[in-house]
């Protein structure tokens, strides 16, 4: 039975990985240098693929901006087990004595913030290089682009250190992520058309869905992370 | 003191491979589901009448909702002796060996639901695939199952890759209760309750017999599938031992002819009987 004691010293090593990434991360910029003009590039491959006609780029804007969002995903998730590659990151895990939920909470935060930043980045994108109107009903998209990355971070992480020590991860990794996290996409993807359409109605169970697989993972995760870095 | 630490998979192994009893219920289940997919196969084409709605179409549907069961089951069974297998009181190989048996099943069934599916699309919507909900997840599920079995081929210690496994196996999983649901959130072209609109009487049986077939078929599967596994890794240790005993052997053998003192040529070591390719090669013995 999990004591308060506990319950806080989670949400403090939560707080300490989600630090020690973003801060690996504003130091590398890796996210800014790399994984947003890998995304910006992706949605002008997409305009290239389409052709210039603007109006088959605005209605399929929702899909080619989750699908660019997913894309980075798979970068950011990569990342997050990249930089603790080196110097056996399992022993050091385990000897910080660090609350596994902790870490599983604290990598998903940090892999979160940089996809919401994306999402930011990407949504100047679409309007800028698509000429979509997403000022429709703006708080529900920016409810569904929190609520996303944080399914699509929690699956990646789970799956990353599932497959972070092994040589063919590169291969493995996307095979595995982009399936689990295909439903995700399309729940995004179709509460987005329904909020720039401007039929919220029609998003509110696509949300709730994107909501169960986020509770879901989010539980998995904490209840997996402990015997998967056994491994380590 | 929990039984599993007594050596279940130990006991299981055994039971698989020595039981007589065990192996006589092995055939009478797979002439069962043989002789049950034959009698399926004579009511499905011959014995039942064409529906009303459907006609003669009706007839795939003895086939795809059983495959379907299959597979869904199979990696049911998989997640749940993942979840086993992750809990340390009933930690055991054998949980390992039946959820990457049953998941290679599943796999195929889930094919075998796809192909069967996309069968029934054509001939009802007069498409080979249509992106409708539930065809889509279980696509999504292959596909998932697919890389569960690709990480599962991965060399890596036994308990390594049995926790791996398990966690992919039930994140995989949660799939499932989305494509069950699928049908009635998501409004699409997939029919909403085929039992309890078109199939009555014969069919009902018929339908039925397919899912009892295909189930016995399932389990004749795993059990075979377990066996070989189990064979599979009883050949490894055997040859890791036999590797080990030949190369402590050599280490053993005279260096030299002891009728004519001349030096005896062997791979890998030097005149006097060193490994070359030892670490310690070179170093004086403690």
């Amino acid at each position: 039975m999990w004591r308060a004691g506990r319950w806080l010293a989670m949400w403090r090593d939560t707080w300490l990985v989600m630090g020690k990434d973003l801060k690996i991360e504003l130091r590398s910029k890796i996210l800014i240098n790399q994984v947003v003009p890998f995304a910006l590039l992706v949605l002008l491959l997409f305009g290239f693929a389409l052709g210039p006609g603007n109006q088959l780029l605005i209605t399929a804007t929702p899909g080619l901006y989750w699908l660019a969002v997913l894309f980075a995903a798979l970068l950011a998730v990569q990342r997050s087990f990249a930089i603790e590659a080196v110097d056996g990151f399992g022993d050091g895990f385990r000897l910080s004595g660090l609350d596994p939920a902790g870490i599983f909470l604290g990598k998903v935060t940090a892999v979160t913030i940089q996809l919401l930043v994306l999402e930011v980045i990407l949504s100047l994108g679409v309007v800028i290089f698509y000429g979509s109107q997403l000022a429709n009903n703006l708080w529900f998209v920016i409810i569904i682009a929190i609520v996303t990355p944080i399914g699509l971070s929690a699956v990646g992480i789970i799956y990353g250190l599932t497959v972070a020590d092994l040589k063919i991860n590169q291969t493995l990794f996307p095979m595995l992520l982009f399936g689990v996290a295909a439903p995700v996409l399309i729940a995004a993807t179709k509460a987005f058309s329904a909020a720039i359409a401007g039929h919220i109605d029609q998003g509110v169970p696509w949300l709730d869905l994107l909501c169960i697989f986020d509770a879901v993972y989010l539980a998995l995760g904490i209840g997996l992370f402990a015997p998967l870095l056994e491994d380590l | 003191m929990s039984p599993y630490k007594a050596g279940f998979g130990h006991r299981m192994d055994t039971l698989f491979l020595k039981s007589r009893r065990f192996q006589l219920f092995q055939q009478v289940l797979g002439i069962a589901s043989a002789v049950a997919i034959i009698l399926l196969v004579w009511l499905g084409l011959w014995v039942t009448p064409p529906s009303t709605t459907m006609n003669n179409l009706v007839r795939l549907l003895y086939v795809h909702p059983p495959v379907a069961w299959v597979a869904f089951m199979a990696f049911g069974v998989t997640a749940l002796s993942g979840a086993l297998y992750l809990w340390r009181r009933t930690r055991d190989i054998f949980w390992d060996r039946i959820a990457g048996a049953s998941a290679e099943i599943g796999v195929v069934f889930c094919a075998l639901t796809i192909v069967s599916g996309s069968l029934w699309g054509k001939a009802t919507w007069g498409v080979w695939w249509t992106w409708d909900a539930t065809l889509t997840s279980t696509a999504f599920l292959l596909v998932l199952y697919l890389g569960y079995l690709a990480l599962r081929a991965l060399p890596a210690e036994e308990g390594v890759r049995a926790r791996r496994s398990a966690v992919a196996g039930l994140v995989a999983f949660l799939d499932v209760p989305i494509i069950h649901f699928s049908t009635t959130w998501w409004k699409t072209l997939h029919e909403p309750n085929t039992l309890t609109v078109a199939v009555h009487g014969s069919m009902a049986w018929t339908l039925g017999l397919g899912f009892g077939a295909f189930t016995m078929l399932y389990v004749w599967l795993l059990l075979k599938r377990y066996k070989i596994e189990v064979l599979n890794g009883n050949v490894e240790r055997v040859a890791m031992a036999t590797a080990l005993s030949e190369r402590k052997m050599g280490a053993c053998l005279p260096t030299v002819n002891l009728a004519d003192n001349s030096p005896i040529d062997r791979p890998g070591t030097d005149r006097s009987g060193d490994f070359i390719d030892s670490p310690y090669y070179g170093e004086e013995d403690p």
